[in-house]
């Protein structure tokens, strides 16, 4: 058995592990992400507000309160630098009771204290001037004009496409099951030998932490239910809305989304199941129920999907950040503001690992990403030129969201591959418009068929138990 | 490129409007399609049932878009085939892209709107549970088997008792697989009786009215669903749920009228019908651009589209050559159990001898009259022993009893 | 004596009707009107349908063409009909109206292509 070597390998590609990755990939050091499904952005970072917290919700001197801060600045210049979706458009918290005056009082304190810039308590009136359908019982807001939001998908593509592209390796379709302790490192999977492992496995970091540490943890699955509008209500708010916290989260948010869609959500429910991504009609009720306290006229008859992530829960209410045994690096309990916090996180872990392995930093590190062209983001003078250059982009194959089949070939082709239906809508948008697919999947399909070069049945929703067809008509009477 | 006419979608609306336009005399027409086939969506419905009022026989979908076909080519009307429309401005222009001409700008004298309809797709109903693979709209289901050749599935449910819906299920069973039954959440089926009998029915297939499905379970591909009965708020009530095991959920739970291009012209869309609001010559409120066929309204049978499409094609044509003057509107009021008309204003002084309005009502009806009223008094009575929201209806008007009139109406009332 | 309830499919209206059938003789109740009558004596006596569905094409632009039974067929000879459409290869170019496979299932009728299909290249 020939062992494939790296100094470091990170577990899971989500948000965090992507972001660590590109840390890393910044050093002279050999480094490779393992994920179990067929694509990064499979768990928790394709199902969540895709908010950029602007950083006063957490208690002052906790690492997400730190972490937070600094990755809520980091992402606003990486979003130019990775080229993704971002938009800087101020979040508000509201209070419908004067006698909550104080709870949002007590946000801005803690946010001042947590080094959040531009904080401020308006009162309804003006608040209502700057977001015209908020709804009339609100009383006064906390408005934080440096709350963002993005494309959680792109971000986390980028990050790691990045890493990538500075040496690092992804394994796709790679559970790890398996970590034996050698003398000066680890074995994965009788696969991978490494000095050092990074677990950002998500709902799965407690397994893995598990399989290499004594002391056992348990994370919990969180589950928040979301509904998405069409495009068309993409204005009804600019901001992000919020309520006043509960002990179970930040309540339930109305926002734009970076494409443009408007989105509620999430609920917040404990459940066993770590695979548990069902949304309940009982969620749904609730947080269509709360989404009116906050914002007037929300169209119901618009939604055009509804999803459910899930949020890896620590039993403390900290993000566990840490080297939890010689050279085996904790990124877990990411729950919330963990896509604000990622490239923080990334920061921090990195310097952690670095010291650890005494690494020093690359001189060739390219900052930058080019991205995938995205056709309908420009004038018809460009579009014209490039489908001159390559007559693909001038065939549309999703209508709802404008996705030229050149676009969708690029995605497969890409430096993280797409090589799944939903791999290529997180990327390209294909299907993620107001047919939601109806339409194009067909199309995306025979393209990842041919672009893949496998046959049409083989190609897949995402991983690969979840066929799309069952093969040709008249096959069975066939021998 | 200038053309008189340009025909948004290659159809059967966009075929008839384009052989009305040249039956009118007029050359310079474009027809743009973004499939690479005309004919629309009858390519994929190989069923029989269409045609029998417009050629007083029954077709299949692709035969009866042949003939429309075979008559564009004998006229030589030009069209350009996987072309995209992205964009329509409210002078005309219309913008495309496709591989062979990149981004193209056409200005037209007249555009027809014939981009058709969409399915709703299972977020619209916010249908709780997983989100895996199997879960297809009808005419996603159909457009892989009828035109790519696949199973799509072996155990199937289908929600909604659309015409599409019930046509898939008969389909899926013909190829082996086993629909366990349809659920509709009304108290009446959407679809027509004959596929009632003749795709479930036939096939022992249940139907449960009343019924919808509350949860979707599976992670990777469908593995179940849960059904359960509604009340008359289309609220599932609590201990009527039954899990039915499948690999596959069809939804065919509704169309909706395809404008984003008309938004971009600036084009008044109705609130009802999800179309242009237009009045008795199929003209919008842009000057110049026309709307028919399922883009319009959603239509029952194709029969009715293309001889809707026919007279905005004739329309369009007449507007090219003598630019209309003046308009004045009267609009027609719809309520009492009518949704809509269309059209929805009739300008009575330019307008034909006599004109078609076509309409559907919001519930099942028994022993009503559809009742047309001017300023008022009744002009119009049609006793009907049944009215059904799944089928269209329509009625004539004359331009002598409209003229001078202020106020209409089309509403039901009991019969006497 | 045998009872069948079935919809009439004559018009919209959509009557529930109730058969009572005593060998040769049937009884047709709940029609509001003679179709109701005759619709019911055909559905008991020889019901038929068309069969629709598609035949692999080989060499052809797209891999099916859609096909259907000339006229209607008896109900009961529906799936033996499918057996044969389902085993059933044909070469491009495909006509309407070409006869795909003649006297399916012994039924005396042809299966008849409804789409044209050119030759791929």
């Amino acid at each position: 058995m020939i062992l494939m070597k790296y100094d470091v390998i990170v577990i899971g590609g989500g948000v965090t592990g992507c972001a660590i990755l590109r840390e890393l990939s910044k050093y002279d050091l050999s480094v490779a992400l393992l994920e179990k499904e067929e694509d990064v952005c499979s768990g928790t970072s394709k199902a969540n507000s895709a908010i950029i917290h602007a950083g006063y919700d957490a208690e002052n001197g906790t690492l997400k309160a730190k972490l937070n801060v600094r990755g809520s600045e980091l992402t606003k210049q990486l979003a130019k630098d990775l080229n993704f979706g971002y938009r800087n458009n101020g979040s508000f918290v509201v209070c419908f009771d004067e006698g909550d005056r104080p709870g949002l009082e007590k946000l801005y304190e803690r946010g001042v204290k947590n080094g959040v810039k531009g904080l401020e308590i308006i009162e309804g009136d003006k608040a209502r001037e700057m977001e015209p359908n908020l709804s009339k019982n609100v009383v006064a807001v906390l408005y934080a004009p440096s709350a963002a939001i993005v494309c959680p998908f792109e971000m986390t593509i980028a990050l790691g496409e990045n890493a990538v592209e500075n040496g690092a390796k992804v394994f796709l379709n790679t559970k790890v099951t398996d970590i034996k302790r050698k003398d000066d490192g680890f074995i994965i999977n009788d696969e991978f030998e490494c000095k050092a492992i990074v677990n950002a496995a998500g709902m799965y970091g407690d397994v893995i932490h598990n399989l290499v540490c004594d002391e056992k943890i348990e994370l919990t699955p969180r589950k928040g239910d979301y509904c998405l509008f069409d495009r068309e209500c993409g204005d009804l708010v600019k901001h992000t809305i919020f309520q006043l916290p509960s002990k179970f989260g930040k309540g339930v948010l109305v926002a734009p989304t970076a494409h443009g869609n408007m989105l509620i959500g999430p609920s917040a429910t404990d459940i066993s199941d770590k695979e548990g991504n069902n949304t309940t009609i009982e969620d749904l009720d609730m947080i269509i129920d709360k989404a009116k306290l906050s914002v007037d006229n929300i169209p119901f008859n618009k939604v055009i999907t509804s999803f459910c992530g899930l949020r890896a829960r620590p039993k403390g209410d900290d993000f566990v950040i840490n080297e939890a045994a010689d050279g085996f690096f904790d990124a877990i309990g990411i729950e919330s503001p963990g896509l604000s916090s990622a490239p923080a996180i990334g920061e921090y872990v990195g310097d952690m690992v670095t010291a650890r392995l005494g690494a020093k930093k690359k001189e060739n590190f390219k900052e930058t990403r080019d991205g995938l062209k995205k056709l309908n983001k420009m004038n018809y003078e460009e579009r014209g030129k490039l489908i001159k250059e390559n007559p693909l982009y001038g065939n549309i194959i999703c209508r709802c969201e404008e996705i030229s089949e050149g676009e969708i070939v690029d995605a497969i082709h890409s430096v993280i591959p797409a090589t799944s239906l939903d791999a290529v809508k997180r990327r390209v948008r294909a299907g993620m418009g107001r047919c939601q697919g109806g339409f194009c999947s067909p199309k995306v399909m025979a393209i990842l068929a041919r672009e893949l070069n496998i046959p049409f049945e083989d190609v897949r929703k995402n991983n690969a138990e979840s066929p799309m067809v069952y093969g040709k008509l008249g096959q069975d009477d066939e021998i | 490129m200038k053309y008189d006419v340009v025909i948004i979608g290659g159809g059967p609306a966009g075929l008839s409007a384009a052989l009305a336009v040249r039956k009118e005399g007029i050359d310079s027409i474009l027809i743009i399609e973004r499939d690479d086939k005309l004919g629309g969506i009858l390519n994929q419905c190989i069923h029989n049932g269409f045609g029998l009022h417009t050629f007083k026989e029954e077709l299949t979908g692709p035969e009866y878009a042949c003939r429309y076909i075979e008559k564009v080519l004998e006229e030589k009307i030009e069209y350009k085939l996987n072309c995209m429309v992205i964009g329509i401005s409210d002078d005309r222009k219309v913008t495309y892209v496709s591989k062979e001409d990149g981004l193209c700008t056409v200005e037209a004298k007249a555009v027809i709107l014939a981009m058709g309809c969409r399915e709703r797709p299972r977020g619209a109903l916010n249908i709780a549970g997983f989100r895996p693979a199997g879960i297809y709209s009808a005419g996603t289901a159909q457009r892989l088997m009828n035109i790519e050749g696949y199973k799509v599935g072996n155990e199937v449910v289908i929600l909604g008792s659309g015409d599409i819906g019930l046509i898939m299920a008969r389909r899926m069973t013909l190829e082996g697989a086993k629909v366990k039954c349809v659920a509709e959440v009304m108290p009446y089926s959407g679809g027509l009786k004959r596929n009632i009998v003749q795709c479930l029915n036939d096939y022992d297939i249940p139907l449960f009215l009343s019924h919808t499905v509350i949860d979707i379970k599976g992670k990777e591909r469908v593995e179940s669903v849960v059904i359960a009965q509604v009340d008359e708020n289309r609220k599932p009530i609590p201990g009527t749920e039954k899990e039915y095991k499948c690999d596959t959920l069809l939804l065919s739970v509704g169309l909706l009228p395809e404008n984003e291009l008309s938004k971009l012209a600036n084009v008044e869309l109705s609130r009802v019908t999800n179309g242009p609001v237009v009045s008795d010559s199929f003209e919008t409120n842009v000057e110049g651009i026309f709307a028919c066929g399922n883009v319009l309204h959603v239509h029952d049978l194709v029969d009715y589209v293309s001889s809707e499409a026919d007279l905005a094609g004739t329309y369009a044509a007449k507007y090219v050559k003598n630019q209309k003057g003046d308009r004045e509107y009267l609009d027609v009021e719809a309520r009492d159990g009518v949704r809509y008309t269309v059209p929805q204003k009739i300008d009575v002084k330019n307008m034909e001898d006599r004109i078609i309005v076509r309409f559907r009502v919001s519930n099942e009806f028994r022993g009503k009259s559809i009742v047309v009223e001017a300023d008022g008094k009744e002009i119009r009575r049609v006793k009907k022993r049944v009215l059904a929201p799944g089928e269209m209806e329509q009625l004539f008007l004359n331009k002598a009893e409209l003229e001078g009139v202020k106020k209409l109406c089309v509403c039901l009332k009991e019969s006497v | 004596m045998k009872t069948r309830e079935m919809i009439c499919i004559g018009c919209p209206l959509g009557c529930n009707l109730t058969v009572k059938i005593d060998g040769e003789n049937v009884e047709v109740s709940g029609n509001t009107c003679n179709n109701g009558v005759v619709y019911a004596n055909n559905e008991i006596k020889n019901p038929t349908r068309i069969v629709t569905s598609t035949v692999k094409v080989l060499d052809g632009d797209i891999e099916r063409v859609s096909c259907k039974t000339e006229t209607a067929i008896p109900k009961g000879k529906i799936f033996d009909c499918m057996a044969e459409i389902r085993k059933k290869k044909v070469n491009a170019p495909v006509r309407i109206g070409d006869v795909l496979i003649s006297d399916v299932a012994g039924t005396g009728i042809n299966v008849i292509a409804t789409k044209n299909i050119e030759k791929e290249g």
